[in-house]
């Protein structure tokens, strides 16, 4: 290999004005005219993008004490319930937390119109939020309740904190069966009436790093439209899947776990929304660089949604009850030309994740690279990767009560 | 020749008139019912395409509205508001006309009005709620 930066090089670069930085979907224009060799050779940075639901997410509050004092037993905000199983006056808002008095689906399809998700787009927006909380009065936290209001701007501190976004490739959700069903992949029609798929594909973060040879712990992203960075691998992270020859993975692989300050993210990239006959979650922008450190880190970067493959899964019978196997595969590019083909039959695609905000992140990161604003950062730490050889696991189903149940 | 998408709102007082055929018989026009329902209140919604010689359709009008209907523009029943939507292209299948359509390569939604039928299924399958109409589940007007 003839290119060999560091991030440090690239850094001095970005400070001078003079990095040359391009989207993921600008560089593969770039490399198939160029060649790898080349497109490494004059290109420091290439940035990625993806706008999608991820419901594993959420964000820590501190709201500062009242007088008196109060530790905090339950927490609502606008009528979501929050954890606040922590100390005194901090608390977790999750993005599919419900009110108590949502219907659910007991009137099904379920509409699922406010929740969680919402209430931190109306926090980043600025909105006054309604907050009723409960305690159980202590003699150094006497108060036992308070309903009151606040905005993001007077609270202490507001952290985003999502355990699982930015996934490495994603299912692709038909359904086999006689009736329309409503999933966290959108309403799927009876007998393969149409595919939802959800991966901003040739953009993504992750299928620009296959092997997280460039992500690790602590890199600075775009997140919500403000600056966060890698906290940790997210859960259910699998960088076991199979793989197709670009090492990109052919099922859900790696996955990130993302923090950053809530108060300066912008509302229209963390975006509430509402799945009927599902559950609230939210819609986060994420947008990850990647140093173009050698020829290797160029080519993965060039990928094409034609070389990135999803596997078809049934959330009839197949998904929910973990039955049978996926019903093939099917490129990115098949999903984007708004049909593909599934045992003979011509079925329409849709996607849930946002390819023109995936688009538009990737771009304002160039723009902030390119302006000087944003530099790169070193990994703490590397994410685990394949040869970590992670096995994901199922919930034991036992009685623990019972002597001959435990294993 | 004339032919125009239109809603009419019936009050609780006229739902059960036999409106249609009036416009059939009185004012030679053709009827395509797009759409009819009746909310608990016993207020009456029809949506259709009517079709015919142009004075006869004012005229029809003009009964209609004297019978104490409403009648009110198709275009104006769904709305998509555009700064909420995320483009994510969700709503796309679920449109049985195309009214809602997924432009390639610009990879962004766009609403054509004319082809809107008010069947109102993209109101609950869009996630980021970026599809309103004017008349509340009750169906009467907000």
């Amino acid at each position: 290999m003839k290119v060999s930066r560091s991030i440090e090089e690239i850094n001095e670069k970005i400070k001078s004005g003079s990095a040359v930085v391009f989207t993921a979907e600008e560089i593969i224009d770039l490399v198939e005219e160029k060649g790898i060799d080349e497109a490494a050779a004059s290109v420091d940075v290439v940035t990625t993008g993806t706008f999608g639901p991820m419901c594993s997410s959420g964000v820590f509050l501190n709201v500062g004490h009242p007088s008196p004092r109060i530790k905090f037993n339950e927490v609502y905000l606008n009528d979501v319930p929050a954890y606040a199983g922590i100390a005194a006056v901090d608390f977790y808002l999750g993005a599919t937390a419900l009110p108590e008095k949502d219907p659910a689906n007991r009137v099904y399809p379920g509409e699922f119109v406010y929740g969680g998700g919402h209430v931190i787009e109306d926090l980043v927006a600025g909105k006054e939020i309604r907050m009723d909380a409960s305690a159980y009065g202590t003699d150094c936290y006497p108060l036992e309740a308070i309903n009151t209001g606040f905005k993001l701007a007077e609270v202490n501190e507001a952290i985003l904190y999502n355990p699982r976004n930015a996934y490495q490739n994603y299912n692709v959700a038909v359904n086999l069966g006689p009736k329309t069903i409503y999933t966290y992949m959108g309403i799927l029609k009876s007998n393969l009436g149409n595919a939802n798929y959800s991966s901003a594909g040739q953009l993504s973060p992750l299928f620009n790093d296959p092997l997280l040879e460039t992500i690790g712990i602590g890199t600075r992203i775009f997140l919500g439209g403000g600056t966060g960075y890698v906290a940790w691998h997210g859960t259910q992270h699998n960088p076991s899947a199979p793989r197709c020859e670009n090492s990109t993975p052919r099922a859900p692989g790696a996955t990130l776990a993302l923090t950053g300050d809530l108060k300066q993210m912008n509302a229209r990239w963390l975006r509430g929304l509402s799945f009927l006959g599902y559950g609230v979650t939210i819609q986060v922008g994420v947008g990850i660089p990647i140093p173009i450190l050698n020829e290797d880190i160029m080519k993965y970067c060039a990928v094409r949604d034609d070389e990135l493959m999803a596997p078809v899964v049934d959330y009839h019978r197949g998904y929910p009850y973990k039955e049978g196997e996926p019903l093939g595969e099917v490129s990115y590019a098949e999903l984007k030309s708004g049909q593909i083909t599934i045992r003979g039959q011509k079925v329409p695609t849709a996607s849930l994740s946002s390819y023109a905000g995936a688009r538009e992140i990737a771009a304002e990161l160039k723009e902030w690279i390119s302006s000087g604003r944003f530099t790169l950062t070193v990994p703490a730490k590397g994410i685990p990767s394949i040869e970590a050889g992670i096995q994901l696991n199922s919930l034991p189903q036992r009685n623990p009560e019972r002597e001959d149940d435990k294993k | 020749m004339i032919k125009q998408k239109i809603v009419l709102r019936y009050p609780p007082h006229v739902v059960e008139q036999p409106t249609i055929y009036h416009l059939i018989k009185d004012f030679d026009l053709m009827v395509n019912i797009l759409r009819a329902d009746i909310n608990p209140k016993k207020e009456g919604r029809l949506m259709m395409e009517l079709s015919g010689e142009e004075l006869n359709y004012q005229r029809a009008l003009e009964w209609l509205r004297e019978q104490g209907l409403h009648v009110i523009g198709l275009e104006q029943q769904i709305i998509w508001r555009e700064e909420k939507c995320t483009h994510c292209g969700a709503c796309t299948v679920i449109c049985p006309t195309e009214a809602l359509a997924f432009n390639r390569p610009e990879m962004t939604v766009s609403f054509n009005e004319d082809k809107c039928i008010v069947c109102e299924l993209c109101l609950r399958a869009c996630p980021a709620r970026a599809m309103e109409t004017l008349v509340d589940n009750n169906n009467s007007v907000k």
